[in-house]
């Protein structure tokens, strides 16, 4: 029970493991610890920080898909309104055309007449001429009745 | 009973298994050393930072093994004691409480080991059947007084850093009555507080480890009885044995925790 020398050597130990635990052994212990507790408490973040982006990226896509549609009707509503106006735009035009042809058929029909009436006027006239040559052969003076010929002429 | 091959008395095994081995021609001198308990205290002490040192260097910041876990769930442990107690900034204190702690602790745990099976070797690697040698060296006054005594230093040398000398004379000589006329009634009670502080962390340590040694020495005489005995000290080890699991943890995290306690203390300024 006696108090010796081996309190001197035991206090020395003492203060040497204490000086190597301060120096070498808790320094690195420490850090790792601090290290790993930093990258647990980075990783929660990094999760937090997705779910927020997923919840943002989810709500961005519901909009977008919103607006796809919006923009879809657009088109469709735009796109009949453009066929109706095409559709009446060739009616219109299909009018115009019909329209064309029938007056010009009807030109033709009138040129075509007139000129069958001249030449029937022409021939009916040469008739006429020649039936009153015949009628008048003897008697009758070609040229001194020419101009009441030429009023028949003018008569048919 | 034991290993010496003479039969004992139990006066004499009580008093060969309470003998340190001692150095020198005269044993009760200052200048003899005790070579059990410097022995195992060092080898100890060796055992605990070769063990943190090896895991310190090769921690990983990933996921960690586990013997990494274990000695970081102690350090840990030590230093959220530590932060819970102090509040200053310390480089010392944690690791200090650390070394106290475990070495306290592997020290302590050297009373698990059967009474009998080291000094038994001890005597078999000596071929002297009178070999002495006792493996628990917290149950060396010298060694509880000198790990009170590296406290005591520090908390001497802290009160006189963080309040100057006058600060810490002040504090020994105007409390707890601020009157003149009361400076050596302050200085007794005061000094004894302080003086107080290295000599019961020293001696509760001692005392719960020496008490509990003996109660193992006097557990394993009953062995030599006869078989009914005997068989009653089985269960009565045992018993023993699972309480002091308790009190070596609780006798080791007492001793580190009145450290942090004491030396915060001596941070305090009034």
């Amino acid at each position: 029970m006696n108090i010796n020398a081996t309190l001197i050597g035991q206090t020395l130990a003492f203060i040497i493991f204490v000086w190597f635990c301060m120096k070498f052994v808790w320094p690195p212990l420490m850090s790792a610890i601090e290290e790993r507790q930093k990258r647990i408490a980075d990783g929660l973040a990094n999760a937090d920080r997705a779910a927020k982006d997923l919840e943002l990226a989810r709500e961005k896509a519901s909009d977008q898909l919103k607006d796809a549609k919006a923009t879809a009707n657009e088109i469709i509503e735009s796109a009949n309104k453009r066929k109706a106006q095409i559709i009446d735009e060739a009616k219109a035009e299909a009018d115009a055309e019909r329209a064309k042809i029938i007056a010009q058929g009807q030109a033709e029909i009138e040129a075509e007449r007139n000129r069958v009436k001249e030449e029937l006027r022409q021939q009916v006239s040469a008739l006429a001429l020649a039936g009153a040559e015949k009628i008048l052969e003897r008697s009758i003076d070609e040229a001194a009745q020419s101009d009441i010929i030429a009023k028949l002429v003018a008569e048919i | 009973m034991s290993a010496t091959g003479e039969a004992l008395t139990p006066q004499e095994y009580i008093q060969h298994h309470l003998t340190f081995w001692a150095s020198g021609s005269e044993p009760s001198g200052f200048w003899t050393w005790h070579i059990d308990s410097l022995l195992f205290s060092v080898g100890l002490g060796v055992l605990f930072l070769w063990l943190f040192r090896s895991v310190g260097k090769k921690a990983t910041t990933g996921v960690p093994g586990k013997l990494q876990c274990f000695v970081e769930m102690l350090v840990e442990f030590v230093d959220s004691s530590v932060k819970e107690t102090f509040h200053g900034r310390n480089k010392l204190i944690a690791p200090l409480a650390l070394t106290i702690f475990v070495w306290v602790f592997m020290m302590n745990f050297m009373d698990m080991v059967p009474v009998d099976w080291l000094p038994s070797l001890a005597q078999l690697v000596a071929g002297d059947h009178n070999q002495k040698f006792r493996v628990v060296p917290t149950a060396d006054l010298n060694v509880t007084f000198s790990l009170a005594l590296g406290v005591f230093i520090l908390i001497i040398y802290y009160s006189i850093k963080v309040k100057g000398l006058s600060g810490f004379v002040k504090e020994l000589t105007l409390q707890p009555f601020n009157v003149k006329a009361m400076i050596p009634v302050n200085f007794v009670l005061e000094f004894v507080t302080l003086i107080a502080k290295p000599i019961s962390l020293a001696l509760r340590l001692f005392g719960n480890l020496y008490a509990g040694e003996l109660i193992f020495i006097l557990i394993a005489l009953m062995y030599g009885a006869n078989l009914a005995i005997g068989t009653l000290g089985v269960g009565l080890q045992l018993g023993w044995l699972i309480f002091h699991i308790l009190v070596i943890t609780l006798q080791a995290f007492i001793f580190m925790m009145l450290t942090i306690v004491y030396l915060s203390m001596a941070h305090e300024d009034h």
